[in-house]
């Protein structure tokens, strides 16, 4: 009796470690095929990109970027111009899967619906931080301000995670609708705030040099958000890509 | 067609009253404000009508777990009618606000975690309405629509949170003080009897309202089936 038990337990957790691995060999080809298909193309990076150096050029005739005002708006032109890009981005990557009939095929596969999510996320995830990785240095040559620290690193992953985690979840949706293009920033705008709100505060800080303890409070709203609506966005996922 | 049930129609002409008692309450009956004089009077239907817009709100964020799990219409529907009656009555609670703002913090609008949580509750939910235009199938649109309320209904207390970052200076009349508001008084008892009959009365209207909304979202819905039948 006892020995069945443990017989029992032990192909139980052979079985969800087998689940775990297949969960995670979904996600990682969804976003090996976002990836190559990224590759092969160059669509959707070099339109990001782009448009991020554009948006830098019209801060800087709109808010006469001079040393003064550079130093209190820099974090604040960053993310604009990370939310905005990152829009154009999250918007093709998801109307690329609609048109092509993608997403059928892709819900077809016999997998949990939440890989495909995830999938997105990090594909989505990994364009938009190689266009900050090439927007930073590009604006510190610009405007001589260093943005090359860790800290500041840490809160633009962060941020990205909770923008791109909420994106990802609200573009499935407004590619669905009549409206699409216009729609996402409508929809995530208004939802996103918080993470931009803390990510401007935390940035800003540490391009001051502020105390550690001031930047511990966005920081802390950050990683919150990111977990909160990543949950949510897991569990409510199934409901936006149903047929 | 249904007619209107008893209860709705009493019910209508009961707002109706209650509206024009706690008008008076507010207008003659409350004593005027020592410092701000009579512009504090917006503050009764400010009040009632934010109370019953944030219930509105909230309302409807349980209305979309409830329609996620049981994928009942019937859900849906109670969900548009508290999220369009609720952003009405935010509207009016924010345009008050403003019209008492001007002469106490001699400014129609000030970026207070309070005021910016309000502008960003309303855009979240108008953004709520333009997701659901543009979606046909009505099933889809009700998935949707409670998919974002949801993401919505969390995130509006967030942004009021993060934006408490910064300090406020909306002034809090009941429960705790604080020290840097601006345009903060202590309710004398007639004050109380016209806030809280406020209170009460707008509960009654903002019901009155989701009921009728309700009973017109129900219509809708028969209107599309027969409409179906005719085209098959």
């Amino acid at each position: 009796m006892a020995e069945n038990v443990e017989r029992t337990t032990k192909t139980h957790t052979a079985d969800r470690g087998s689940r775990t691995g297949n969960f995670f060999k979904a996600v990682s080809a969804v976003v090996w095929k976002d990836l190559q298909a990224e590759f092969r193309s160059r669509e959707l990076f070099s339109a990001m990109l782009v448009f991020s150096l554009l948006i830098i050029l019209i801060f800087n005739f709109a808010l006469e970027l001079d040393i003064k005002t550079r130093q209190s708006v820099t974090a604040g032109v960053l993310w604009a111009t990370f939310a905005f890009a990152g829009t154009l981005g999250l918007n093709r990557s998801m109307a690329i899967e609609k048109d092509r009939g993608c997403l059928d095929g892709l819900l077809l596969a016999p997998v949990d619906r939440s890989a495909i999510y995830f999938g997105k996320v990090i594909s989505n995830l990994a364009f938009m931080l190689i266009v900050e990785i090439i927007v930073l240095p590009v604006y510190s040559i610009l405007y001589n301000v260093n943005l090359f620290q860790a800290g500041l690193l840490l809160v633009i992953l962060l941020g990205s995670i909770g923008y791109v985690g909420v994106g990802t979840l609200l573009s499935a949706m407004s590619v669905q609708t009549r409206t699409r293009d216009i729609l996402l920033p409508i929809l995530l705008f208004p939802v996103v705030i918080p993470v931009l709100l803390a990510a401007v505060k935390a940035s800003s800080g540490y391009l001051t040099g502020a105390e550690f303890s001031e930047i511990l409070l966005p920081l802390n709203l950050l990683i919150a958000y990111d977990i909160i609506f990543i949950a949510v966005a897991f569990m409510v996922f199934d409901n936006v890509v149903e047929e | 067609m249904q007619d209107k049930p008893i209860t709705l129609k009493v019910l209508d002409i009961v707002s109706l009253i209650l509206l024009g008692i706690s008008t008076y309450l507010a207008l003659v009956f409350a004593p005027t404000e020592l410092v701000m004089g009579d512009v504090q009077r917006v503050f009764y239907f400010h009040i009632g009508t934010a109370w019953t817009a944030l219930m509105g709100f909230i309302l409807a964020a349980v209305f979309s777990v409830v329609y996620l799990i049981k994928k009942d219409l019937k859900w849906d529907r109670y969900q548009v009618a508290a999220i369009e009656v609720s952003l009405v009555f935010f509207f009016i609670t924010i345009v008050l606000g403003s019209i008492w703002a001007r002469p106490a913090w001699n400014t129609w609008w000030t970026w207070d975690p309070r005021l910016t949580t309000a502008a960003v509750t309303e855009l979240i939910y108008i953004a709520y309405f333009m997701l659901r235009q543009g979606i046909d199938d009505p099933d889809r649109r009700a998935r949707f629509g409670a998919v974002y309320a949801l993401v919505g209904g969390l995130s509006a207390p967030i942004t009021f949170f993060a934006i408490r970052l910064f300090r406020t200076i909306h002034p809090v009349v009941i429960g705790g003080a604080n020290a840097e508001a601006e345009g903060g008084f202590a309710m004398t008892a007639d004050m109380r009897v016209a806030f809280f009959f406020a209170l009460f009365a707008f509960t009654v209207i903002f019901v009155d309202l989701y009921w009728n909304r309700i009973r017109l979202g129900n219509l809708q819905e028969k209107v599309e089936q027969l409409k179906l039948k005719v085209t098959l």
